[in-house]
């Protein structure tokens, strides 16, 4: 990619590859540029809020959702076919009997177009680490305390599925309309670290 | 690529993850080999990343399986459980022991 970078190591080591590339002529600047912006347009948390508000309103989109969520995208105008190839989506649900929580220990697999760039956090070995071995602990961490009744599961994703938390209605939205209840849903309730 | 390889598994089966540490670039992580878990569903047919990673010309084509595991079945302690997506070549069955 071309223009400006950070000082960051591993992006120097990106830029150093890219320009190796370049230079023996396997690919331009331009053509590395056009591909990122495919995937990054209109990449963005408010788009995984979307699908969560619809869920929330519509009992028969959040069954389609849950069973198919590739099938299901079209239906809120988004799809996992931005990148080089179509990746799967699985939408995994909260509820009063169990919490999920993202991670991807090998690396840093995340739905980008749904949720947007991962967090610093994400990436960290610290997260990737320890939340597949305590994630209550984590998770409390990050503020979010799960009761002791309630169970965990950990979607650590290792091959091509990308995974989407869908958080719990907070009660007292029943008036809400889905634009209003978009504005309730943060990228780390997405993620599972956070409720909403 | 081959031709995707028949699914062996199906959801609810118990199996376990081969205990190898190979030399070469693999999906399945080092905390969940030679682990016992089950088949949650099948995700889908996908080149093996293992023979994608080391370029052969024709990779297999398997079975992805989501397999859940028990927390105390991979660090001994926890009450959580943990899913990874496993192509079908790193799991065989298992005996029905499952905790």
């Amino acid at each position: 990619m071309s223009g400006t970078h950070t000082g960051n190591p591993v992006a120097a080591r990106v830029r150093r590859l890219e320009e190796r590339l370049v230079a023996a002529g396997q690919v331009t600047d331009a053509e590395l540029d056009a591909v990122l912006t495919s995937v990054l347009d209109g990449a963005s948390p408010l788009n995984g809020a979307r699908i969560v508000a619809r869920a929330w309103s519509d009992a028969g989109f959040r069954e389609r959702l849950l069973a198919d969520a590739n099938a299901a995208l079209p239906e809120v105008g988004l799809s996992m076919a931005g990148g080089l190839q179509e990746q799967r989506l699985k939408v995994v649900a909260n509820t009063p009997e169990r919490h999920n929580v993202l991670v991807c220990t090998l690396c840093s697999c995340y739905p980008v177009a749904l949720l947007g760039p991962s967090p610093s956090w994400y990436k960290s070995e610290a997260y990737r680490s320890r939340v597949v071995r305590e994630p209550r602990a984590v998770l409390a961490e990050f503020g979010l305390d799960i009761p002791d009744g309630r169970e965990i599961t950990v979607w650590d994703s290792s091959a091509e599925s990308r995974y989407m938390v869908l958080p719990q209605r907070p009660p007292g939205t029943e008036e809400l309309t889905e634009d209003r209840l978009a504005e309730l849903v943060t990228r780390e309730g997405l993620i599972g670290t956070a409720a909403l | 690529m081959s031709d995707p390889a028949a699914a062996r598994f199906a959801a609810g089966d118990p199996v376990r993850t081969r205990a190898f540490d190979p030399d070469w670039h693999t999906r399945l992580p080092a905390y969940a080999r030679g682990r016992t878990g089950r088949i949650v569903e099948v995700t889908g047919s996908w080149p093996v990343a293992d023979d994608v990673a080391r370029r052969h010309e024709r990779p297999r084509v398997e079975p992805v399986y989501t397999v859940a595991f028990a927390a105390r079945d991979l660090w001994g302690e926890g009450d959580h459980e943990v899913t990874l997506d496993l192509w079908q070549s790193y799991l065989e069955p298992a005996e029905e022991h499952l905790s």
